[in-house]
């Protein structure tokens, strides 16, 4: 005998009714699903527009890999493995509910036969039991995960649906999928067909009800044949009305992702947001998207130190009051300021949430109703003043030079192959002149044709902008390009990450290198010989704005190789670097509330934990950061603070010489 | 109420003074000029004055350069209008300047209260409030760091030294010399600066032909003579700290 | 010219002031320069006129309410019936608001904050600070009455004292009603701490950069045995209460030792703290003002140099 899918075993026959209250119901199902998706799309559709690119491969490619394959979990193997199971459980067993319409509703009633037979139903049903038994795994582990580990990250302290809606989804699904396996393995109980085999977990299941009589097992079937269907029907309507319509949302957010230079914020209005409308609809997406992972809190550094944000919090009441749950005042202004913009968050969503670009689009909104945090507003002022945050006139932009044993070219004037954009930290800061010096000298040593804009030169905006003040980086920006305009250069090269953002990412056309490539290329040329390697083991600090921001992980990790520094790296680093804390204005803020752990001291304690003496970075402001933290947290003495250039210096010394 | 501001322009000490070669006034070539900051103080005043009570405040300048910027901003910040004093002669001190504006102030519509800076860098002779308070015979107060108004009296706090402040009642309207705001002057983002300056525009008025002549004279300008410089400790934080220990314990200090 | 030149007596809470003293110096140094009389205008009771003995003779009136508007009132009135030269006012909050509504009144000039008068060829010229102290300018009037506001320290308090008593006379001025009334005094919130007392003053200007690096002036200051003062900046943001500020609108002290973190040296600050015997300044702008004020200088990071004096200190203090 081939072997077969019964055809509505035991429902067909003995409770015909039931199976024509079925497709009435699957019908009503559809509508309510339908009717829920659509009250979502609407209000997406209040959002603001925006134009997103069209580029399906590489949509399609992230959608695979990100959507179907979770592939922003694979640092976390638990959550992987549980997240895996209960997705391909779910979608497995549902394509096979609808190949089985298919085959009994059209192949089977409409043309005569059915496709579901010989091996191939076989192999049909094996998958669909180990898939089933997958589902169920996963559905315990994320129990055991919610109800026993109780990571914080999962507790939520909003609601955009209702009070308790994890713990019913859960348990829905958990129900779908037991009473399913009942379902089959008391049909095997009854039928016995001799491949029941293949269906290796419902057949293991059915020897518990062999000795149930016929009758029984037929009248037990149907009850939880009925009861499976109802809850499916139910977790299928209550898909957009619940946390489960992440289903949708993310897939459709993945699908929408920010294409074009990580981090960059598109030209806005410098009123910002006010409204949750003020937003665009894909913005509102992503808000619907957020599944409550939490996984962004966890690495938020303002959160870590103690701080009032959390960017889940965010998200949610955006969400909540997107969908109506909530109203007024949701998000303070002490939330929004805690920000650093490191972008850790929006690298670790896993449905490509831009928190970052929501909190920054607030912040405009404050800064415009003048409710600006105080130091903040000093830093403003100067920067609109004297286009520097340290209030010293733009004419003594270039004073570090003085101190030089030569003149460093006026690119305004002369034409030069690299035009070096020094940035506010390393012109005016007097801990860092000494090494904005070195850098120039090992330019000069190594034969670059460089130049800088001397008085020409302004903050880059790349921070302003991130605190919100939209019109004083417009102006910056416009000064900065008049002089850039003016010069005449092959490459533009910068000493500060945030400068290199600025400039290559969200100025006109233009194209930047970071110092670290720089040298990297130098060393790697033999334009620059180090006399020695320096023998030494020390960590390395991914600064936000090259590593996450512009993805330079390598050329700074080539350039300490070729100086013989032997790398041990923090736990805590490449994308997962965790912020000095200076970042989004955030060094020219007062720290607000409690605070647990500056960001830097953890970072500096992180460092120092490897047994390590040297902590190398590549960012003026980190450098800052860092040599401060070593103080504060006790550990003068034990980890020193070496910027790239510090120690190519230290490497171009014959051995001998300090 | 109806709030009046006088505002002016200082050279921005941030950047290098230097003296013209005539030895007696400020070289110009580089200078860059600022709102004089107890100016910046007495425009925040009387926003905060207009927030709580209502009314329009008006800000008053004798033209300059760079005073249209500041003008802008001021009415950025919620200033209701902007008069510019076009075509008055150089070289006023700052009475016979606040004459001239006195003349202005009595062809405006009358404010209730009158706020301008107690003091600016580059007073020589008088301040600016008292002259303009006898001239249109108002009472007046200076080194004022706080203003509620009541009716027809406004109450100030003064401030002496030991940081003792003296309580004043004076009878509306009247002109004070503000030292500082009851809160530090707002930011105004740049993007509502340039919203100001596509929308609004600033009234130009003409300074009175009749000038008050200069009662002082400026015989030079220097820097200043130091007679002494401190003693610098030179080194490393360890060896400089090391000097200011011994420093100390032979003075008897420890 | 002959006629006299004045000084504008103040008074605070019932004493004459200590900067009151000073001008008396600086009047009877000019005075003799210029071969006038020295004479003082008092508006108290005549008991506190004996002190006023390095003049020559002081004119005094009682019932002149402690207003600004009064005081001009009364002091126009006596320079128009007596037409002195000059009248020296001093330039501190009490004083300068009354010596500027005076000079509206006369329509004479009012020289500012000047820190130093001599008579050249007959006239009187003064040594202003202009521009935060960065320039001076050696003015003179053009008319006369002229007044000039002088600034405090200009000469010790000592050299106005004398055992000598004044000739005092009492005149009469008619004050019309003004529209400026006192009401009361509002004082600081003392605190624990009266920093004039102290011996040992650790200061902290805008170089201290935030609240929380304060920790480091109290723990020096507690090595020292002395306590923590700031510049207005440092009360504006309020990180020290009132009772704490140094300078033109806060104390006046004369420690043994004042060490300054972070201070640039604004003359309004310069004016409270002059006197003290030994000042230390940290300060990274080699250029700071308050290097030519300070005794020592230490032009490097305070947030170096700091940490290391105090462990330092410790040693030297418990080893």
């Amino acid at each position: 005998m081939e072997p077969i899918r019964p055809i509505f075993y035991n429902i067909h026959e003995h409770y015909r009714w039931a199976e024509y209250t079925q497709y009435v119901l699957g019908g009503l199902t559809a509508v309510l699903f339908l009717w829920g998706l659509w009250r979502h799309v609407r209000r997406w559709r209040l959002g603001q527009p925006e134009k997103i690119s069209w580029a399906w491969k590489e949509r399609l490619a992230a959608f695979v890999k990100f959507a179907l394959f979770q592939g922003r979990l694979a640092t976390d193997p638990y959550a992987l493995g549980m997240h895996l199971a209960i997705f391909f459980g779910m979608a497995v067993l549902f394509l096979g509910t609808a190949l089985a319409t298919l085959d009994l509703d059209v192949a089977h009633l409409l043309f005569g036969f059915q496709f579901l037979r010989g091996n191939f139903y076989l192999a049909f049903k094996l998958v669909l039991d180990v898939f089933a038994v997958a589902l169920i795994v996963g559905l315990a582990l994320a129990f055991w995960r919610r109800y026993v580990l109780k990571p914080d990250r999962l507790k939520n302290l909003v609601y955009p649906t209702f009070p308790l809606d994890s713990f019913y989804v859960l348990a829905i699904l958990m129900a779908i999928a037991v009473t399913g396996l009942i379902v089959e393995a008391l049909r095997l109980a009854a039928a016995r067909p001799p491949w029941a085999a293949w269906s290796v977990a419902g057949s293991m299941l059915a020897l518990a009800f062999r000795p149930l009589d016929a009758e029984t097992l037929r009248t037990l079937h149907f009850l939880f044949w009925c009861l499976h269907g109802l809850l499916a029907f139910t977790f299928i309507a209550l898909v957009p009305y619940s946390k489960i319509f992440h289903l949708v949302s993310s897939a459709v957010s993945i699908w929408l992702r920010h294409l074009g230079p990580t981090g960059a914020l598109p030209a806005a209005e410098a009123t910002g947001v006010a409204k949750i409308h003020d937003f665009t609809w894909r913005q509102l997406v992503q808000f619907d998207a957020c599944t409550w992972c939490g996984r962004c809190q966890d690495e938020c550094p303002a959160h870590a130190s103690g701080q009032p944000l959390s960017p889940k919090n965010v998200i949610l009441q955006l969400d909540a009051h997107l969908l109506g749950k909530r109203s007024g005042e949701l998000i303070s202004a002490a939330e929004l300021w805690a920000c650093t913009t490191c972008r850790a968050c929006e690298e670790v969503c896993p449905v490509f949430i831009e928190q970052p670009r929501a909190i920054v689009e607030m912040r405009r909104r404050l800064v415009s109703e003048g409710q600006v945090e105080k130091g903040l507003q000093e830093a403003l002022t100067k920067l609109g003043r004297y286009g520097n945050s340290f209030g010293q006139s733009d004419r003594a932009r270039a004073k570090w030079t003085q101190g030089l044993a030569f003149k460093v070219k006026d690119a305004r004037k002369e034409p030069v192959e690299y035009l070096w954009f020094v940035g506010d930290y390393a012109s005016y800061d007097p801990r860092l002149q000494p090494i904005t010096r070195m850098t120039a000298n090992i330019l000069q040593q190594a034969g670059v044709d460089f130049g800088i804009l001397y008085e020409g030169e302004r903050n880059s905006g790349n921070d302003v902008r991130r605190v919100g003040e939209e019109g004083l980086f417009e102006m910056l920006r416009e000064k900065n390009m008049q002089a850039i305009g003016k010069a005449q250069f092959q490459k533009l090269v910068t000493t500060d990450p945030h400068s290199l953002h600025g400039l290559k990412n969200e100025y006109d056309g233009l194209k930047a290198v970071h110092y670290s490539e720089l040298l990297d290329e130098l060393l790697r040329s033999g334009k620059l010989q180090p006399a020695r390697q320096l023998g030494r083991t020390a960590t390395y600090h991914d600064p936000c704005y090259l590593g996450r921001y512009n993805g330079i992980y390598d050329a700074p990790r080539r350039v300490l190789a070729a100086l013989g520094v032997s790398l041990v790296e923090m736990p805590r680093s490449r994308h997962r670097s965790y912020c000095c804390g200076a970042g989004g204005g955030r060094i020219w803020m007062e720290d607000t509330g409690e605070i647990k752990e500056r960001p830097a001291e953890s970072r500096v304690r992180e460092a120092a934990a490897l047994g390590v003496n040297t902590l190398a970075v590549a960012c003026p402001k980190d450098w800052v950061m860092f040599q401060d933290a070593v103080k504060t947290a006790g550990l003068e003495g034990k980890l020193a603070i070496k910027d790239l250039t510090e120690l190519v210096q230290e490497a171009l010394q014959p051995a001998g010489q300090t | 109420m109806n709030l009046l501001v006088l505002l002016k322009m200082v050279p921005d000490i941030v950047e290098e003074l230097e003296v013209a070669p005539d030895g007696k006034s400020l070289d110009t070539s580089f200078l860059r000029t600022i709102i004089n900051e107890r100016d910046d103080h007495a425009l925040e005043q009387a926003l905060l004055l207009k927030e709580r009570h209502g009314g329009t405040v008006t800000v008053l300048a004798l033209d300059a350069p760079d005073i249209d910027d500041t003008l802008f901003a001021a009415l950025a910040k919620g200033a209701d209008r902007a008069v510019k004093i076009t075509d008055a002669p150089e070289g006023m001190t700052t009475q016979t300047a606040a004459r001239l504006c006195s003349q202005v102030i009595a062809g405006l519509p009358p404010a209730d209260l009158i706020l301008t800076g107690v003091q600016a860098l580059d007073d020589l002779d008088g301040l600016s409030a008292a002259v303009i308070a006898q001239q249109l015979g108002f009472p007046y107060i200076g080194v004022v760091t706080a203003v509620t108004v009541n009716g027809s009296t406004a109450t100030v706090l003064k401030e002496f030294a030991g940081g003792v402040r003296g309580e004043f009642a004076v009878t509306l309207p009247a002109v004070l010399g503000v030292q500082a705001a009851e809160k530090p002057p707002r930011y105004v983002p740049v993007a509502k600066v340039r919203a100001a300056m596509k929308s609004s525009k600033i009234e130009t008025v003409p300074a009175p032909a009749e000038v008050a002549a200069a009662q002082i004279e400026v015989r030079q300008l220097a820097k200043p003579v130091v007679s002494s410089h401190a003693e610098m400790l030179e080194g490393s934080p360890e060896e400089i700290a090391d000097k200011l220990v011994q420093l100390l314990a032979q003075r008897g200090l420890l | 010219m002959t006629s006299p030149l004045w000084i504008l007596a103040e008074t605070w809470r019932g004493q004459i002031t200590e900067t009151t003293l000073e001008l008396l110096a600086l009047g009877r140094e000019v005075a003799d320069q210029l071969r006038v009389p020295l004479e003082a205008v008092l508006f108290a009771d005549k008991s506190l006129a004996t002190s006023l003995g390095v003049a020559d003779h002081v004119l005094c009136a009682a019932g002149v309410e402690p207003t600004p508007e009064a005081v001009a009132a009364a002091l126009a009135q006596l320079v128009k019936e007596r037409q002195p030269q000059a009248v020296l006012v001093p330039w501190t909050n009490l004083s300068m608001d009354a010596g500027a509504l005076a000079a509206a009144k006369l329509n004479a000039p009012f020289v500012n904050g000047s820190k130093d008068l001599k008579a050249d060829a007959g006239r009187l010229v003064a040594q202003c600070l202009v521009y935060g102290g960065k320039l001076e300018a050696a003015v003179a009037a053009t008319v006369t009455p002229v007044l000039f506001g002088v600034l405090p320290g200009t000469r010790s308090a000592d050299a106005g004292r004398s055992e000598k008593t004044p000739a005092i006379t009492e005149v009469a001025v008619a004050v019309p009603e003004t529209k400026v009334k006192f009401q009361r005094f509002l004082e600081p919130e003392t605190g624990d701490v009266d920093i004039t007392q102290q011996d040992v003053l650790v200061a902290v200007g805008r170089g201290i950069q935030q609240q929380d690096n304060l920790e480091l002036a109290e723990g020096l200051a507690k090595l020292l045995g002395g306590a923590v003062c700031g510049s207005r900046p440092v009360i504006d943001q309020g990180w020290l209460p009132l009772s704490r500020q140094v300078g033109k609108s806060g104390m006046s002290v004369k420690p043994k030792l004042y060490l300054m973190l972070g201070v640039s040296g604004a003359p309004e600050h310069i004016e409270g703290m002059k006197n003290a015997q030994l000042i230390v300044a940290i300060n990274t702008d080699a250029a700071a003002p308050i290097f030519n004020v300070a005794h020592y200088g230490i032009n490097a990071d305070l947030f170096e140099v700091v940490p290391v004096l105090t462990e330092k200190l410790q040693a030297a203090k418990g080893g």
